[in-house]
């Protein structure tokens, strides 16, 4: 670990101007820390936000729900609110890590964990976002726990969250608190794809703090679930996953919101998916047709092809699961 | 030739004790390698090649040098010349063992190349990834399967390539297992001090004297008695432990130079790279047998690998010669050297991989027949091993397969694969027997009976979680006649009795053998002093007709008349009683020894989705007497986890392009957790007591409980959906 300087921060105002210092936020610590041991993040700065009031959940006066940048993965999952509206949220949650980890990871620390490629995380190897220019040794190397969506050919690194698989398929929105005051951004932005710039992964600018996921309202009843596969029951990464929510009414589906993990670099949001389900009726055959357009701009590595066909096969289940019938 | 001690009452062997040492581990007070408190120590931390092979061209010390509490950085530039004296007898295999710092050769990914020495670990950790190191860097060789392989050990009888062709039913298989690490808890580590010429090592080894004594004795060119290695608690092993790796030696070479006692404690990491591992191997059968599903011919093409510098074997030929009737057999088992660090014994050597192989063809070789696994198996019974010719100590695999059929249910199993589904999950039920060719070597111990009627026992064994600090007293409680609370077991000190290594099941065999020796030796002793004695009760009693009960000797058949040991010490104003007891396998074996079993287990397989779960799991074992039923259970539950383990997620991933390990860590080197881990139970056969392979009747359980389970989760596999995966680890791939 290279030596660094530790400070608390007293208040948002202070966090966000050591943040513009260069300053690097630390709340649970269970990815920062990690990192830095390995020697892959070296901050000259650890600004600890964990004293900071950013610990609350309420509900938006549209009936959405508002998580605190700091509450505990563990807290949030078990929140009243959040597992009554938004199931999927507190199912991905309690599939993520372990319940020690949950117990110290908050969700603003959870959206910024940083890929789990190995090449990553070994700072010998060449890798374009730790190092850019560098090279990317997952694209020829050993690459099955990669993406398969929106890679490029500088990195295939997949973004390692199950939450952030469920923020983004119910749209939900980043607030964050800069030097020029607050501002919101839709999930599906915050989070960037490698392109040319693998080294920036979110669309955090210098200073800002996220203060909060904010998840919308959406039609009730809205029956949501996810769904992690991976080799492992517990403690792992996903090979795939898929969040699902899904209202129904008249018989028809009147509203579908679905993302995929595991398989591109950022939170996959299935819009095709969701396209085709709309105003159809439920039936087996409906999950499997638009399961099918789940992976259709795949482009997969020597050792992960077979994420094309399961993620299919993990949208179709989780359709079902959720939507019923069979 | 001694005479054969009278027989003491068997009140502590067979019992369920609780491990003696459970509290000092669970409260942390346990002492492992790296826990002892040494004056002085300064810190180690290795940097590790980060090329598969060449030559190292610079190293750049500058910037560690000037690190704050750094006091030294050593590498093969500036590290002084070492004997490395030949160690035979040892665990290295044969070949020219690595030799740290002695040479600007790179020979794998992660070798050791330079070790910082410094106050603090924090500031050791810190330079050590300051220390730049340049390369000329080589493509290394790392496919096992193209690699060209060393002239292979072969065996045969009869003429397997014509029986082969002659069969009427033919099998042509081939079997693929990835390399496996043994990722204990504990970390390998090692503390080194120097006083003099003389070095203690405070080091994690399954092996303090032949293992981690002989071999620093001999890197060092010194005596084996300037060496003292001090090993109590083991924190998992599974083999890692049975030599001592480089590491250890950059430890003593860096508290050499440096004049402190140095401690290196590997990370995790590290640990892929620097202490060995099960070597991935390709491994054809081919299978002929008649209609009724005799076996006829079994021919068997074996490729592992191993380093370029040393060759390691291991017995993955045994299942394929000696577990069923077969009149032609022919072996050939060639190692393919690779740019990798040498490989090592990992639980269940040899016969995990060889036994899956056998064991998965006779499942497919039954399906293929329309018979049933079990009485395919009890078809081909041999009555002797027919690879040595000799008659086994024992085998009840006829037995254990009858108390596992019944027990796990087995014939109300619906044979058709694709029979059995539960919602989303297709359900299969597979079995395999399970063997191992237990181990047995000479051993000491050292037994003394208190003043105060207590008893010490020694040896410098270890024991890396199968509870030898139990198993050892309850054996000597009983020969020396007193309650297991009274009797202490001391070991992991190279001062102690030399014993044969911690692994190959083999320590409760001998050691066990020679603590029962000893305490037999002292019991004797005491009871010769008090006959011999005018003042004992005992005076002038024949000794073959004197027992101890809870530390009294009496008359067998008057028990009014005795006394206790401490009347008979503290009247002979003796202080104690001490004897070194031993005990030894005969040079020529006249029986074929080996531990059996039958595992059975029902697996689900999400039919889409290619996930496997193993939802119950039954082990029946022929492990001869059985010391300790608790202990037991923890090794035969423990197997199992670890063959579940190798079946369905352990697979160290190496990139051909540099010989990297990818997943070195336990994020992504998978092992069960708990959640993968469904009802397991275990079975040992009434009765078991083999006489005919030592003095207490064991034949040691510890790797036979991992063998056969991947092959029954493999068989189960294909009965829940008709599909052959003849690779390990089955993975979702291979099943969507």
């Amino acid at each position: 670990m290279f030596p660094f300087t530790y400070t608390k921060a007293a208040d948002t105002r202070a966090a966000v101007a050591a943040g513009q210092r260069g300053g690097r936020f630390i709340a649970g610590g269970t990815t920062l820390v990690d990192l830095m041991r390995e020697t892959v993040e070296r901050p000259d700065t650890v600004v600890d936000i964990s004293g900071l009031p950013l610990g609350e959940i309420t509900t938006t006066r549209s009936g959405g729900v508002r998580i605190g940048a700091l509450v505990r993965m563990s807290d949030a999952a078990a929140d009243r609110r959040v597992r009554n509206t938004f199931p999927v949220i507190s199912q991905a949650l309690e599939l993520s890590a372990s319940a020690q980890l949950r117990n110290m990871a908050t969700i603003g620390g959870n959206i910024m964990q940083r890929t789990r490629c190995t090449y990553f995380r070994d700072v010998s190897a060449a890798c374009n976002k730790r190092a850019p220019g560098s090279g990317c040794a997952a694209l020829e190397g050993f690459n099955r726990s990669h993406a398969i969506l929106g890679g490029s050919s500088q990195c295939v690194a997949t973004h390692p969250s199950d939450v952030a698989v469920a923020f983004a398929a119910l749209e939900a929105s980043v607030h964050l608190l800069g030097p020029d005051g607050e501002r919101g951004v839709p999930f599906t932005e915050f989070l960037l794809r490698p392109g040319n710039t693998p080294e920036r992964e979110h669309a955090l600018r210098p200073g800002e703090l996220i203060t909060a996921v904010e998840i919308p309202a959406h039609p009730r009843p809205l029956r949501s679930g996810y769904l992690k596969v991976r080799d492992r029951q517990s403690y792992e990464f996903a090979l795939t996953s898929a969040a699902v929510a899904l209202h129904l009414g008249g018989g028809v589906v009147r509203a579908a919101k679905v993302a995929a993990g595991g398989v591109g670099t950022v939170p996959w949001k299935l819009t095709a998916v969701e396209q085709r389900l709309l105003g159809e009726r439920p039936s087996d055959r409906l999950w499997t047709a638009a399961a099918a357009v789940a992976a259709d701009d795949a482009e997969p590595l020597a050792h992960n092809e077979f994420k094309v066909e399961l993620l299919k096969r993990t949208v179709e289940r989780q359709l079902r699961v959720v939507g019923g019938t069979r | 030739m001694t005479r054969q001690p009278n027989r003491q009452p068997q009140k502590a062997v067979g019992t369920p004790q609780s491990r003696v040492d459970g509290r000092l581990k669970v409260t942390g007070q346990a002492t492992y390698a790296a826990d002892h408190d040494v004056t002085g120590v300064a810190y180690g931390v290795m940097v590790d090649a980060t090329v598969g092979r060449g030559r190292i061209t610079g190293v750049d010390t500058r910037a560690a040098l000037d690190q704050p509490g750094v006091r030294a950085v050593l590498h093969h530039g500036n590290a002084p010349r070492l004997p490395y004296v030949d160690n035979p007898g040892s665990n290295n295999p044969p070949g020219e063992r690595l030799r740290v710092f002695q040479d600007d050769r790179v020979r794998f990914f992660g070798q050791p190349v330079a070790v910082v020495v410094a106050d603090t670990l924090e500031a050791a950790q810190h330079a050590a990834s300051l220390v730049t190191v340049t390369y000329a860097a080589e493509p290394p060789s790392t496919d096992l399967t193209t690699a060209p392989a060393d002239e292979p050990q072969r065996y045969a009888r009869g003429d397997a390539e014509a029986a082969w062709a002659a069969a009427p039913v033919k099998l042509d298989l081939a079997f693929r297992f990835s390399r496996n690490h043994h990722n204990p808890m504990e970390p390998h580590a090692t503390i080194a001090r120097w006083e003099g010429d003389t070095l203690t090592l405070w080091d994690k080894t399954q092996w303090v004297v032949g293992g981690t004594q002989q071999e620093l004795a001999s890197v060092f060119g010194i005596p084996q008695q300037s060496v003292r290695v001090i090993s109590p608690f083991v924190g998992g092993a599974f083999g890692s432990g049975l030599r001592a790796w480089p590491h250890v030696t950059v430890a003593a070479l860096a508290a050499r130079v440096t004049g402190r006692p140095v401690k290196l404690v590997l990370s995790r990491r590290q640990l892929y790279f620097g202490t060995g591992h099960r070597p991935a191997y390709t491994y054809a059968l081919k299978l002929g047998s008649d209609r009724r599903g005799r076996l006829a011919a079994s021919i068997q093409d074996i490729r592992a690998e191993t380093s370029s510098y040393e060759t390691f074997t291991e017995a993955v030929m045994g299942p394929g010669h000696m577990m069923y009737r077969t009149p032609n057999v022919r072996q050939a088992y060639a190692t393919v050297p690779l740019d990798v660090n040498t490989p090592i014994w990992m639980r269940g050597p040899g016969y995990a991989t060889g036994a899956h192989v056998v064991e998965c063809a006779m499942d497919e070789l039954a399906h293929e027949l329309g018979v049933d696994p079990i009485e395919l198996r009890l078809r081909n019974e041999p009555e002797t091993d027919e690879s040595s010719g000799l008659p086994f100590s024992s085998r009840r695999l006829r037995e254990c397969l009858a108390t596992g059929a019944r027990e796990f249910g087995w014939h109300r199993r619906n044979p058709a694969p694709r029979s059995t589904r539960d919602g989303d999950w297709l359900v299969g039920t597979g079995m395999a027997a399970a063997v191992y060719d237990f181990g047995r070597a000479p051993a000491q111990a050292h037994a003394r009976i208190n003043a105060d009627g207590t008893a010490l026992v020694q040896a410098a064994t270890s024991d890396m979680g199968p509870g030898t600090y139990t198993s050892m007293p309850q054996v000597a409680a009983d020969a020396l006649g007193l309650t297991m609370t009274t009797v202490e077991f001391r070991l992991g000190d190279s001062l102690m009795p030399p014993t044969p290594p911690h692994g190959g099941s083999m320590t409760m065999a001998s050691v066990g053998s020679a603590v029962q020796d000893a305490c037999d030796k002292v019991r004797r002793q005491a009871i010769t002093l008090a006959v011999n004695d005018a003042r004992s009760p005992l005076h002038r009693v024949n000794p073959d007709d004197v027992v101890v009960r809870d530390g009294r000797m009496h008359v067998k058949n008057d028990p009014t008349r005795g006394e206790t040991y401490r009347q008979l010490l503290g009247r002979n104003q003796r202080d104690h009683l001490e004897v070194i007891g031993s005990w030894g396998p005969p040079e020529q074996s006249r029986y074929s020894m080996h531990a059996f079993g039958a595992v059975f287990t029902e697996v689900a397989v999400d039919d889409r989705l290619g996930l496997v779960r193993v939802r119950r799991m039954l082990g029946v074992y022929d492990a001869g007497r059985i010391i300790n039923p608790k202990l037991a259970d923890s090794q035969a539950l423990g197997g199992m986890v670890g063959g579940i383990g190798q079946a369905l997620l352990e697979h160290t991933v190496t990139d051909a392009r540099d010989g990297r390990i990818v997943n070195a860590n336990l994020a992504d080197y998978l092992v069960p957790v708990n959640a993968d881990i469904p009802d397991l139970r275990a079975i040992y056969l009434d009765g078991g007591n083999d006489q005919n392979a030592d003095p207490i009747g064991v034949k040691g359980l510890g790797e036979v409980v991992i063998v056969g389970v991947a092959a029954a989760i493999t068989n189960a596999v294909f009965h829940a959906t008709g599909r052959r995966i003849r690779e390990l680890p089955i993975t979702a791939e291979a099943l969507l």
